[in-house]
């Protein structure tokens, strides 16, 4: 098996693997919000971002190569996944005190990771619509990071509920269908897309807070641990699939 | 010789007090603080002003003139200046009125609200004046550490204030950062 090297470590892939997979396969957490071992790599979220031979890449969308020397956690890359957590933070409306997926929701749970303890950037408070129209799921677009999971999860099971519109600044979700509204969209409560949602933008009605405090996803295990123990069997179990096939 | 003790300042902007009495929650260990601090300006002294201090604690969000005045007058005073809780770090729930027009906020409150009797918009010149939108406290001055939390627990903020008393960075370990 060739072999690239992450933080002085040798890591074996698979020729087609891309750094994110390889990594995640052999056990090494690299952090992300946008990417999800089941689809195609979206790249937008850039905490992955790594250094490859001295250049900033993707670790998701960038394919591994025999030799290359990749950098994970120099401390100019841990300051830059900080301040990149940071902006996700202030350019939403993020308030977990009283938010139904706090203690199991990715960001926050990156936050934690990163040792984020101030949002350091000036707030936006954008003013975004919630659209409670769905009788069993909510869509709360203060909390959305554009990752495009529910984008991407649902275009896959057929029925293509979510876009991302706009760019920049002006990016925003929206729903696919005549109002726009999520009550008159085809997506049902037991849809990959209404359980996606690495934050709590999109949420099930009706299961918020059954969890107690202290017993919550992300309490006391880090999101390096719960991604390596639920995400990295998906990586392996995709690789395994794809040779078969 | 005793080591010379130092001075602490407290303060609730635009909060409910509810990372003072997590403070408070630090039970037993108060007695080991007392010995090794004094406390300046705070809800605990009824102080008004705040004399040279070397730590200050400031819970809430920043919602109006008086908000701002005491902000500025802790970063004066206080050699380290710490933002307490979830509102001095974001706004918290007082922000939530940021979505709003500051006037309908104001007349939904006192004049077209379900129950006002008597409706008029307090005009009281004692009173202070509120700010469009509330923020942040790092939005207004230069604050040195934060701790998050709704509220920060008890052994956070022990944690924090005895690193900061013994002149070390605060390391909190992963149970101790939380933002709810
Ligand atoms: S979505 Fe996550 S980060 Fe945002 S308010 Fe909810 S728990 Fe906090
Ligand atoms: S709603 Fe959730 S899954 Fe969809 S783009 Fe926003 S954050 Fe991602």
């Amino acid at each position: 098996m060739p072999i690239f090297t992450l933080d002085g470590q040798n890591i074996p892939f698979e020729p087609g693997q891309t750094i994110m997979e390889a990594a995640m396969a052999a056990g090494v957490y690299i952090p992300h919000l946008c990417w999800y071992p089941e689809y195609e790599p979206h790249g937008s979220c850039k905490l992955c971002s790594v250094k490859v031979n001295g250049r900033l890449c993707s670790a998701c969308t960038f394919p591994a190569a025999e030799g290359q020397e990749v950098v994970l956690n120099s401390e100019e890359l841990q300051q830059l996944r900080l301040r990149l957590t940071q902006m996700l933070f202030v350019e939403g409306n993020h308030f977990c005190p009283y938010c139904e997926k706090s203690g199991q929701c990715e960001l926050q749970a990156l936050g934690y990771y990163v040792g984020m303890t101030d949002n350091h950037f000036p707030h936006f408070f954008p003013k975004r619509e919630i659209d409670a129209s769905h009788p069993d799921v909510l869509l709360d677009r203060d909390r959305c990071i554009f990752c495009g999971l529910c984008v991407r999860a649902s275009r896959d099971e057929g029925k293509h509920v979510f876009e991302l519109a706009g760019r920049g600044i002006e990016t925003h979700l929206i729903v696919n269908s005549a109002t726009g509204k999520l009550g008159d969209s085809e997506l049902g409560a037991s849809d990959r897309a209404a359980h996606i949602c690495p934050v709590g933008a999109i949420v099930v009605k009706e299961t918020a807070f059954r969890v107690p405090i202290g017993r919550r996803k992300y309490d006391h295990r880090t999101i390096a641990e719960m991604s390596l123990e639920e995400e990295a069997p998906l990586v392996r179990r995709r690789h395994d699939a794809k040779e078969e096939g | 010789m005793p080591k010379k003790k130092v001075r602490i300042a407290t303060t609730s902007l635009a909060g409910c007090f509810g990372c003072h009495m997590s403070f408070m929650d630090i039970d037993e260990r108060l007695l080991e603080l007392a010995g090794i601090a004094d406390l300046d300006r705070s809800p605990l002294t009824d102080i008004k002003s705040c004399n040279e201090c070397d730590i200050g604690l400031v819970e809430g969000g920043v919602c109006n003139a008086e908000n701002v005045h005491v902000l500025r007058e802790f970063r004066n005073s206080c050699r380290i200046l710490v933002a307490i809780g979830a509102c001095a770090i974001n706004g918290g729930v007082p922000a939530l009125r940021n979505r709003f027009d500051l006037g309908d906020c104001l007349e939904e409150a006192f004049i077209t609200g379900i129950g006002v009797t008597d409706p008029t918009v307090p005009g009281d010149p004692e009173l202070p004046l509120l700010l469009e939108k509330v923020h942040p406290v790092h939005e207004v001055v230069k604050i040195d550490y934060s701790i998050p939390g709704c509220p920060p627990s008890a052994d956070t903020i022990w944690t924090v204030l005895t690193d900061l008393i013994d002149g070390n960075e605060p390391d909190l370990a992963y149970e101790l950062i939380r933002y709810d």
